[in-house]
């Protein structure tokens, strides 16, 4: 597949949510724990992040946004760890950094994760807007703005298109 | 296909040069890469990427230039893993896919044993120890499902150029100490993201003296750096590794790092003064000399996965355990990483070593690593491994624990049921 340049129509709304604070280092095998990788990935969601905060999957509504430490998604390549948290309705995810195979896999799937250092200044629950193009976050609650890195234009289009397979299927029907 | 002949570019550079048909690349350029080979294993193969491809109404781009290895749920434990088996069995057979290891081992060591890995080349991984490819100086890495099935779509795949991030080795490895231990060091003095999803470079004398198994596991665990890929520029042992293997070496003389290219970080390490490294749970980060760590008692050792179940980490578990016996209430598990290395200790000794001093011979596949096969762990439990990461709960229950060592620090702990340093058992023989 050839770098995917930015469709200009493709805008990603704002993205308001509850934040669910997570510490660093929280690697794939919580988020996607291995004794549900054989079932169905809705099954395996309900586990999500279970042995770090075992009221996550219960709690967490649509539009929610996981604020995490350094290197979020580290470990496996299983994309189970980012299609679990868009099952579960996660909105976007905020970390200084993140691991680089499940960075992909969230824009494939078509859940937007920004580099953001929050340096802790989000507490658990805080009502926050993100907009993802532009690199805004708002935390209402604390009445702050932080700042995080804006989508890269290569991976704008493909999480615009709702993920990698939209996206090809998209270009695809052009070529033909 | 020739190398791209530029001063001041990296190995890694020019190898994604070549694969994006450019003159020359810099770190930070978003590149669009031809892929030479891809990889992918029954957990995050077929049955993820069939559904996508039939979506897109394509199959995959070019069946010759692709692997399909079923290690993670083999053999099959119920009807789930045994349905997952069946289904990327149907489907090589529907793509005409030649090249497909069902139950023959752990995909990074097949891929290298079968000879499918050559120095230059650009491969792509459907699984996070792709790394291990960096070992024979391809560009190796890995990816999920859904990026995998843009490749087997298109053949092609984006990337951000990476940086190399130089990890010298001078001096020589002590007994006992392996690649191994130099991992977990580097775990512990760089973090588990100290690679920045950069390219590590291992080189050194250190490193030039190490065999190809050995090369294997440090660039097996550059995934443990948060790396990209873990390269190791190809030389006479590597020459040497793919043709045993009946590969071709072709032109891995095209392939040396060149010395003048700017690295992004280089950091200084000497194997002479190394000890046996034992991490502690949950993190291959908490790595420390086997000495300093607490002799927690064990109640289950395990040497298996990619990173140290090859057939000389089973050669170095069988020095320490020959003549010797595995502790009352701690158990010895062994998974060998392939069934071509299971025929090889088979002949030459090792096994019966090993299963005389009590060990449980288990099926060559990931087993408990990841928690999917044979010996996982119950809550509570503790466990000395020679795998690569011990996460909370990764192979078992949330509350067990598990410590990562080399396989001789295994074997020796095994011995002891404490975590134990290996190299008292290599000085005296019983
Ligand atoms: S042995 Fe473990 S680390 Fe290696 S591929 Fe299998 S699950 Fe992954």
């Amino acid at each position: 597949m050839a770098a995917p340049s930015v469709n200009p129509g493709a805008i990603l709304a704002p993205i308001r949510g509850r934040a669910w604070l997570v510490g660093d280092d929280v690697d794939t095998d919580v988020l996607a724990p291995g004794a549900y990788m054989r079932g169905p990935v809705e099954e395996l969601a309900r586990h999500c992040l279970e042995a770090v905060r075992p009221d996550f999957a219960a709690g967490v509504a649509e539009g929610d946004i996981v604020v995490a430490g350094r290197n979020f998604g580290m470990g496996s390549s299983r994309e189970q760890a980012a299609q679990a948290l868009r099952i579960l309705g996660v909105g976007a995810v905020l970390a200084p950094s993140f691991g680089g195979i499940f960075y992909r896999n969230a824009f494939n799937l078509g859940l937007p994760v920004l580099v953001c250092d929050h340096g802790g200044r989000i507490a658990d629950g805080d009502r926050l807007v993100v907009e993802p193009m532009a690199g805004r976050v708002a935390d209402e609650t604390a009445g702050i703005a932080l700042d995080s890195d804006a989508v890269p234009d290569h991976l704008a289009a493909i999480v615009a298109s709702g993920g990698l397979i939209p996206y090809l299927k998209q270009r695809f029907a052009r070529q033909s | 296909m020739a190398a791209p002949s530029l001063a001041a570019s990296t190995l890694a550079e020019r190898i994604v040069a070549r694969a994006a048909g450019r003159d020359r690349v810099r770190p930070g350029e978003i590149v669009t890469a031809r892929v030479d080979l891809a990889m992918i294993h029954d957990s995050g193969g077929p049955r993820r990427v069939k559904p996508m491809l039939e979506e897109l109404g394509v199959g995959v781009w070019d069946p010759d230039r692709v692997v399909v290895v079923s290690d993670h749920y083999v053999p099959a434990v119920d009807a789930q893993s045994a349905a997952i088996l069946k289904l990327t069995r149907d489907w090589v057979k529907g793509q005409a896919i030649r090249h497909f290891y069902d139950q023959m081992g752990i995909c990074h060591v097949v891929l290298a044993e079968r000879g499918h890995l050559r120095p230059g080349r650009f491969v792509v991984g459907g699984d996070s120890h792709s790394p291990t490819g960096g070992a024979w100086g391809a560009f190796m890495f890995g990816v999920g499902a859904t990026d995998m099935a843009g490749v087997l779509a298109t053949g092609e795949t984006w990337l951000r150029v990476p940086e190399t991030i130089l990890l010298h080795w001078s001096g020589q490895l002590a007994d006992g100490v392996c690649a191994k231990d130099m991992m977990l060091h580097l775990c512990a003095r760089l973090g588990m993201d100290g690679g920045r999803y950069q390219v590590v470079q291992y080189a050194g004398p250190a490193i030039a003296a190490l065999s190809m198994t050995e090369r294997m596991t440090l660039s097996n665990m550059a995934a443990e750096l948060g790396a990209q890929t873990g390269l190791i520029a190809p030389d006479a042992v590597t020459a040497a590794g793919i043709e045993a293997a009946g590969g071709d070496a072709g032109d891995w003389a095209d392939w040396q790092d060149d010395g003048t290219a700017a690295c992004a970080e280089r950091h200084s390490f000497d194997a002479g003064s190394l000890a046996p490294q034992v991490a502690a749970p949950h993190s291959p980060a908490n790595a420390g000399p086997v000495d300093a760590a607490e002799p927690a008692a064990i109640d289950q050792c395990y040497i298996g996965a990619c990173t140290g179940a090859k057939l000389q980490d089973l050669h170095a578990a069988a020095r320490v355990l020959k003549g010797r016996q595995v502790a009352a209430g701690t158990r010895l598990l062994v998974a060998p990483a392939s069934t071509r290395i299971t025929a090889a200790a088979a002949a030459d000794g090792t096994l019966a070593a090993l299963t005389a001093a009590g060990a449980i011979l288990l099926p060559s596949g990931c087993g408990a690593c990841a928690g999917y096969g044979a010996g996982v762990l119950a809550e509570d439990e503790t466990c000395m491994a020679s795998t690569a990461r011990n996460f909370r709960g990764r192979m078992g229950a949330t509350t067990s624990r598990v410590w990562l060592g080399s396989p001789y620090t295994v074997a020796a702990t095994a011995v002891q049921g404490r975590i134990a340093d290996p190299r008292p058992f290599l000085a005296e023989r019983p």
